[in-house]
């Protein structure tokens, strides 16, 4: 009778529906109260009747689990059970469960970052833009294999766009930075020139006003009209709802603003938020007299095309091949073994895109070992709580569990884990989104990096989290399905799984672990190590005691003749302040973001190979520039206030390009063609670096500013001064000379250094965090294998003490164990960074690969993280007291 | 406890019982569970006589089909009794599970009836 009662409690407590349970129970009483009244009808006592009855109604137990799996609710059933039992258990263990859940936070959060920086900066960058998965970067190509990629000219876009059938269109855009008066002030603003399809192509509605009409990308000057972003709509003109058909001075000429485009449209410039665009009719205006929208030769086109659905990207770049082919024929002279490429977005070779490329690529191969560290730490967990709950488990399936079902169980809880830690990881990827940008300098423009969460992110971060789990939360259950019943019921502590395979997995984890974090660790170094170098390089110029800023004159609308004065008044007044050495201006600024000017030479004496011209560049300067900038001269003299306009023209030459062009004798006195126009060099510097402290040396010249006018120019100060108090100074003096305009950040040399190296930072930056999370990872991993070894040899530990061994002796029996298992870690990971150290061979500044340093500072990271992993362990372990350790059960 | 038959009964299948117990209502009409195992155990002597309970999901299963339904009734010593009867669609499925049966056991007779010399 008990046993109806309480299998009928069982059955109160399932999820079948309360009707069907009542039913159920109804007809069972029914039909044992018939068959017993017939029993007792036959001549039975009454307490035999009901006995025989139940027996003839057979087992009752397998009877409901038929009936519901009738029902259909078996599966569901078992499902909440499931998770309820698993969510008791978490909530049992919370200090378990919140390290698994930290550890799984960690590793998929820093995966769905990356994951959302390469969707948002790589792979699709232009979320307001339909269909950008057809958008195909133009990348010009020219027969020469020194520059692999050029931009491209007007003349050649139009004729791609007339003749190529493959696709919707193309586009022209040319990032540039502008002055922008408002009211006596000036400010600097980006912004883009563009063709005039540029938003119906991208399909881009400006919120307020229009965008360019067909023809307004044509005519010299013809079409002063601007849209802006919505962000400078909200900043520069605090959201004027009657902004359109308002005048504004964009490099002091006169723009209407006729459209503010859409909120979350940044232009399509990865790594800068553009500002406002202009089309390409005002090309002049923004870029300078020496370009022409008519010129084929003048490139500087940083285009896009839209290749049409259902085309792929080599049938449009057969196309586009014939095209070039033909352009080839008709203008040989410019376009002469010159192509277009088109290439995928994540390709594109003139943004920062291109810059961070190879960053990123490294990071989603760490990211992926952080998430294996952090699973092989949930695992670990996993397994331990495992073999705590062994008991629970030689229970259940004594009493009839089947394995699969306690495989389901514990695959349960592995993912109710991966789902918080899903989610958890998903937030830690959203505050990360913007994160990247913190890598680089605060000074000047900040770029715009965003990380962009769409569902294929969600999608792959929640995929990694849940196959990881489940992959890891599988070795539990392997464990659980090679339990030996009858042996674990006679021996209740051993016999289970041998506690040799259960250390070897446990310990095999942790090697793991420590290997992954080892090839880490290695790589930080190496990349740090590599930026040190660089940061020590020389660059051939003075990095201290220089401040630099930008004087554009060519944005305040100044011609050559009005700059030539203002820079020399500007000069006078700068090199008459208290505290200056000396002061002047250059062209170029070395490391900076504009490359320098770009000139054909011929030299006497010379022969260049057959079918290619030699191509230097070059440096506009003034007088006294090489002593202020502290570049050597190593012969000849330097420019001087007599080098002008009227005077003969001369060029200063690198030692550089004194061993291409004279094979090492002095050129002092010979003479170059720069451009058609032959020069006397009167000097020889020593090599610096230009464009990338990275460069090898490369030729490079200089001519005199006053010969060879440039608006738009830096201004270099040699001065003790602190830049704080120089930067007042300077614009005092400016303002005096005209307050329109505008002044630029006053940053020392060493400043403009780093900036220059900031994608390196970057790299090592987040090389170092990432490599700090998965030492962090890999310690708590091994703590935990250690620790849990020391409770489990309790018995062993109080044996040897009380056969005399001091706690001394166990101390380091306890740290050697853990030592042992990091240096097989280290061992297996040191092979491994031997091979992988390749990939970030391109990211190497005069550091090898296998540079021993490197790998010896991670070798004793790596080592002082387990000494410092396993001490207390082993501390507890010397303090055991051999009496109670003894006596433990 | 003893089965009639000297060696361990194996389990009715299922689609033997379920047809048992439509034919069993087409028969007799409404029937509880407890009147359905009697009459089955009468004819089939066997089937039965260990297992009453595992009547119950099959009951359940042709309920959810559609080919039984079912009321609470009074039973013969006036208890609360839930009936079964064959509904329309049970009728069919009688018709159709009884034809398969005939079919398959004529085509198992067969093979039973041919000698190995009809086979050459």
């Amino acid at each position: 009778m008990r046993f109806l009662r309480r299998f009928f409690a069982r059955l109160g407590n399932s999820a079948l529906q309360r009707r069907d349970e009542q039913r159920l129970k109804d007809e069972i009483e029914e039909h044992i109260a018939l068959q017993t009244a017939e029993n007792v009808g036959a001549g039975m006592p009454a307490g035999e009747a009901r006995r025989q009855a139940m027996l003839k109604f057979g087992g009752v137990e397998p009877m409901k689990e038929d009936y519901r799996a009738e029902g259909g609710m078996v599966f569901v059933e078992t499902l909440l059970q499931d998770i309820r039992f698993a969510l008791r258990m978490l909530r049992r263990n919370p200090g378990f469960s919140a390290l698994a859940v930290l550890c799984l936070t960690l590793g998929v959060g820093a995966n769905a970052a990356v994951f959302s920086w390469i969707e948002g900066i790589l792979l699709r960058p232009f979320p307001a833009v339909a269909h950008q998965e057809r958008m195909v970067a133009l990348e010009g190509t020219t027969p020469s294999s020194e520059y692999t990629s050029v931009d491209l000219s007007w003349p050649d876009l139009l004729d791609l766009q007339r003749n190529c059938r493959l696709v919707d269109w193309l586009i022209a855009d040319k990032i540039m930075g502008a002055s922008l008066s408002i009211g006596g002030r000036s400010d600097r603003a980006i912004g883009s020139i563009v063709s005039a399809n540029y938003f119906d192509a991208l399909g881009i509605r400006p919120i307020l006003g229009r965008g360019f009409e067909p023809g307004e990308d044509t005519g010299q000057n013809a079409h002063p009209v601007v849209v802006i972003s919505y962000e400078m709509w909200q900043n520069t003109f605090h959201g004027d709802p009657e902004i359109i058909g308002k005048t504004q001075r964009f490099n002091n000429v006169q723009h209407t603003i006729i459209g503010v485009a859409p909120k979350g449209f940044y232009g399509t410039f990865v790594g800068w938020s553009i500002q406002f665009w202009a089309p390409a009719s005002m090309l002049q205006v923004f870029e300078g007299r020496n370009f022409s929208l008519e010129d084929r030769g003048a490139r500087w086109i940083e285009g896009f095309a839209m290749v049409k659905p259902g085309v792929t990207r080599a049938q449009a770049q057969a196309e586009i091949n014939g095209i070039a082919g033909r352009l080839d024929a008709t203008y040989p002279e410019i376009d002469r073994g010159r192509g277009v490429n088109l290439v995928p977005l994540w390709l594109t070779p003139f943004n920062k895109a291109n810059e961070m490329r190879s960053t990123l690529e490294i990071m989603l191969a760490v990211v992926i070992f952080v998430l294996l560290i952090a699973c092989a730490n949930v695992g670990n967990l996993l397994l331990v709580r495992f073999f705590a709950r062994r008991h629970e488990m030689i229970v259940r399936l004594a009493v009839g569990a089947a394995r699969s079902r306690l495989v389901r169980q514990l695959l349960t809880e592995g993912l109710i884990l991966a789902g918080l830690g899903a989610v958890g990881g998903l937030f830690v990827a959203h505050w990360c989104r913007h994160l990247l940008v913190l890598f680089f300098p605060r000074t000047g423009t900040v770029p715009y990096l965003p990380g962009e969460i769409d569902w294929r992110v969600l999608a792959l971060s929640i995929g990694v989290c849940v196959f990881s789990t489940v992959l890891f939360g599988l070795i539990p259950a392997t464990q659980a399905s090679r339990i030996d019943l009858a042996a674990a019921l006679k021996s209740e502590m051993g016999g289970l799984v041998s506690s040799q395979s259960r250390s070897w997995l446990r310990s095999g984890l942790v090697l793991v672990q420590v290997s992954l974090s080892f090839v880490l660790l290695v790589g930080a170094a190496l990349l740090l190590q590599s930026l040190q170098k660089m940061r020590n390089t020389s660059p051939g110029f003075s990095t201290r005691g220089v401040l630099l800023t930008q004087v554009d004159l060519f944005g305040s609308g100044y011609d050559a003749q009005r700059a030539e004065n203002f820079q020399k008044q500007l000069l006078e007044r700068v090199q008459s302040l208290p505290g200056v050495e000396s002061a002047a201006f250059a062209g170029f600024v070395p490391l900076g973001l504009v490359p320098p000017a770009t000139a054909p030479i011929a030299v006497d004496g010379y022969v260049p190979p057959p079918n290619e011209q030699p191509v230097v560049d070059y440096n506009q300067v003034s007088p006294g520039y090489l002593a202020t900038a502290g570049i050597a001269l190593v012969s000849g003299r330097e420019f001087t206030a007599a080098d002008n306009r009227t005077a003969a023209p001369v060029a200063i030459v690198n030692d550089a390009m004194v061993q291409q062009f004279w094979h090492g004798r002095d050129p002092v006195g010979q003479r170059l063609q720069v451009g058609g126009r032959w020069m006397r060099v009167v000097g020889v510097t020593q090599t610096s670096k230009y464009e990338y402290i990275s460069e090898t040396p490369r030729p490079f010249f200089f001519v005199p500013l006053l010969q060879n006018p440039a608006p738009r120019a830096s201004l270099s100060v040699r001065t003790r001064m602190p830049a704080q108090v120089a930067a007042p100074l300077l614009a005092r003096e400016m303002d005096a000379l005209d307050a329109g305009v505008p002044h630029y950040a006053l940053i020392t040399m060493q400043q403009q250094l780093e900036r220059s190296t900031s994608s390196q930072k970057a790299a090592v930056g987040l090389l170092g965090v990432l490599g700090g999370l998965a030492l962090f990872l890999a310690t708590i991993g091994l703590y935990g294998v250690v620790s849990y070894a020391v409770s489990q040899s309790k018995r062993e530990l109080g044996l040897r003490m009380a056969l005399g061994a001091n706690s001394s002796n166990l101390l380091w029996h306890v740290l050697s164990r853990g030592l042992a298992l990091t240096a097989s870690g280290v061992a297996v990971g040191g092979v491994a960074s031997f091979a992988l150290a390749r990939l970030v061979a391109d990211l190497l500044y005069h550091v090898s690969a296998h540079d021993p340093v490197a790998f010896g500072s991670a070798f004793v990271i790596m080592m002082f993280a387990s000494m410092a992993a396993c001490f207390y362990p082993a501390w507890r372990a010397s303090q055991t007291d051999p009496m109670v350790a003894l006596r433990y059960e | 406890m003893t089965t009639t038959s000297g060696k361990q009964k194996s389990d009715v299948p299922q689609g033997t019982l379920a047809l048992m117990i439509l034919k069993t209502l087409d028969v007799l009409g409404p029937l509880h569970g407890y009147g359905i195992a009697r009459r089955i155990e009468q004819i089939s002597r066997d089937v039965l006589a260990v297992n009453q309970g595992s009547l119950y999901p099959v009951l359940l299963k042709l309920e959810q089909e559609g080919a039984i339904a079912s009321e609470w009734g009074a039973s013969e010593n006036n208890r609360r009794a839930r009936f079964y009867r064959l509904t329309r669609a049970g009728h069919k499925l009688l018709e159709a599970e009884k034809r398969d049966w005939e079919q398959t056991a004529a085509t198992i007779a067969r093979f039973f009836e041919v000698k190995a010399g009809d086979l050459s």
